[in-house]
């Protein structure tokens, strides 16, 4: 499923549905602050954002280029809502 | 002491006090499981060398058995450096080329296949090695990308996707499993234990594979910093030549340092930043000492943390799920 739109909201719940199934969140996710660490709250360890990394880009349809792979865009829920967004809106899409 | 932080604060106090503290104890332990000796593949690197070293002085070089189990991806002087280590440590050596082994296994053929989905001209006569990006330059999480390189001297680095990067992995575990296993052959047959050589660094940080070069019944040098087993390597008599060896993983069929496969820095500067952690000298301290800035130091720190939150599973025991 692709995703063509910078629908924060959309990206929000997709990005929290993810970490909870993948990532053994007892909570579901619901209870991560946006902004909290991924990687200081255990929940990625560099395995966990290559998984990240082929969500975004297979969920969303838009590649992430190695230069992205920063905490600043992929290290709390509201990084990764703020960095999918705007990648659709720059139109970083693979493909359709 | 932030005061004077630097590398003597890893310096043994007396190295033949620990030499011998170190064999009392491999005989306390290996005489506790009823075995009468060690056995240990030979890395011609340090740590083995020293371990061997060990051997020979705890158990008399009669009852040690060095094997020496290259195989394709071998460094040509990873053979000769552990004939060499052997023939200072005073014990008798077995070749085991396990070349063959690892083919039946399909070790080569799976990294391969992995590869050369992630580089798709990647074939016969090609080499290749995992390397990570390096700590100091950016604060970029650490993923691994493939650098392969064509006969013709052409070299491609790609990102490593989830699937190639476990695959890679998993292939090339069957290296330091398979060795593992021959060394259990031996022991048994011999009954003897069989001796780990793992630095402090690698045990704390996990860089080992589990049940490969992870496994043993004892583990000499793992309280050891790798500065300190450079320090015991000395007054062992270990040859200058495998002291001046850059450590290598020895792993890839290109050359790769462990550098670029595991640590964020050189060896005696992870041990400082491994030092500082467990007590507690802040990173601007470290900074000074090490020639880095605070920040650097600050992710060195975090990678530290994520490796051992990662290193957990490899040094788990198996798990009883119901406990009557």
């Amino acid at each position: 499923m692709s995703v063509h739109t910078a629908d924060t909201r959309t990206i929000d719940r997709a990005v929290r549905q993810f970490l909870a199934d993948n990532f053994i969140l007892d909570s579901g996710g619901a209870d991560l602050g946006a902004d909290e660490s991924l990687t200081q709250a255990g929940v990625l360890d560099s395995m966990g954002v290559l998984e990240l990394i082929m969500f975004i880009e297979q969920h969303f349809g838009v590649s992430v280029p190695d230069e992205d792979t920063l905490p600043k865009n992929l290290d709390s829920i509201a990084r990764i809502v703020t960095y999918v967004a705007s990648r659709l809106t720059r139109g970083g899409a693979t493909s359709d | 002491m932030t005061k004077s932080f630097g590398p003597q604060v890893l310096r043994l106090a007396n190295a033949e006090m620990a030499i011998d503290q170190i064999t009392e104890g491999m005989r306390r332990e290996v005489r506790a499981f009823r075995r009468k000796g060690g056995v240990l593949g030979l890395s011609g690197g340090i740590d083995s060398s020293v371990v061997a070293a060990l051997a020979a002085r705890a158990f008399g070089g009669d009852n040690v058995l060095g094997l020496l189990m290259p195989e394709a991806d071998s460094s040509p002087d990873t053979l000769r450096l552990s004939r060499m280590a052997a023939e200072a440590a005073g014990i008798p050596t077995t070749l085991e080329v396990i070349t063959p082994i690892l083919e039946a296994f399909g070790c080569y053929q799976r990294r391969d296949e992995a590869f050369a989905r992630v580089v798709p001209e990647y074939g016969p006569g090609w080499k290749a090695k995992i390397v990570l990006p390096s700590v100091i330059d950016s604060d970029s999480f650490r993923l691994f990308s493939v650098v392969a390189l064509a006969p013709d001297g052409r070299s491609i680095k790609e990102r490593l996707p989830l699937e190639e990067y476990l695959q890679v992995v998993a292939a090339t575990n069957f290296k330091q499993r398979t060795r593992k296993t021959l060394e259990y052959y031996h022991a048994d047959r011999l009954n003897y234990a069989v001796l780990g050589t793992p630095n402090r660094l690698e045990y704390d940080q996990g860089f080992f594979v589990k049940n490969g070069d992870g496994a043993a019944d004892v583990k000499p040098i793992a309280h050891l910093y790798k500065s300190q087993v450079y320090e015991l390597a000395e007054a062992l008599g270990i040859p200058a030549e495998i002291r001046s060896r850059p450590p290598t993983t020895d792993t890839y069929s290109m050359p790769q340092s462990q550098e670029e496969f595991y640590f964020s820095l050189p060896y005696d500067k992870m041990d400082l930043c491994l030092f500082a952690v467990d007590n507690g000298v802040e990173a601007a301290t470290v900074a000074e000492a090490i020639g880095l800035t605070a920040e650097q130091v600050a992710r060195v720190f975090m990678d530290i943390q994520a490796k051992r939150r990662v290193s957990a599973y490899l040094h788990a025991a198996p798990r009883l799920v119901v406990e009557e």
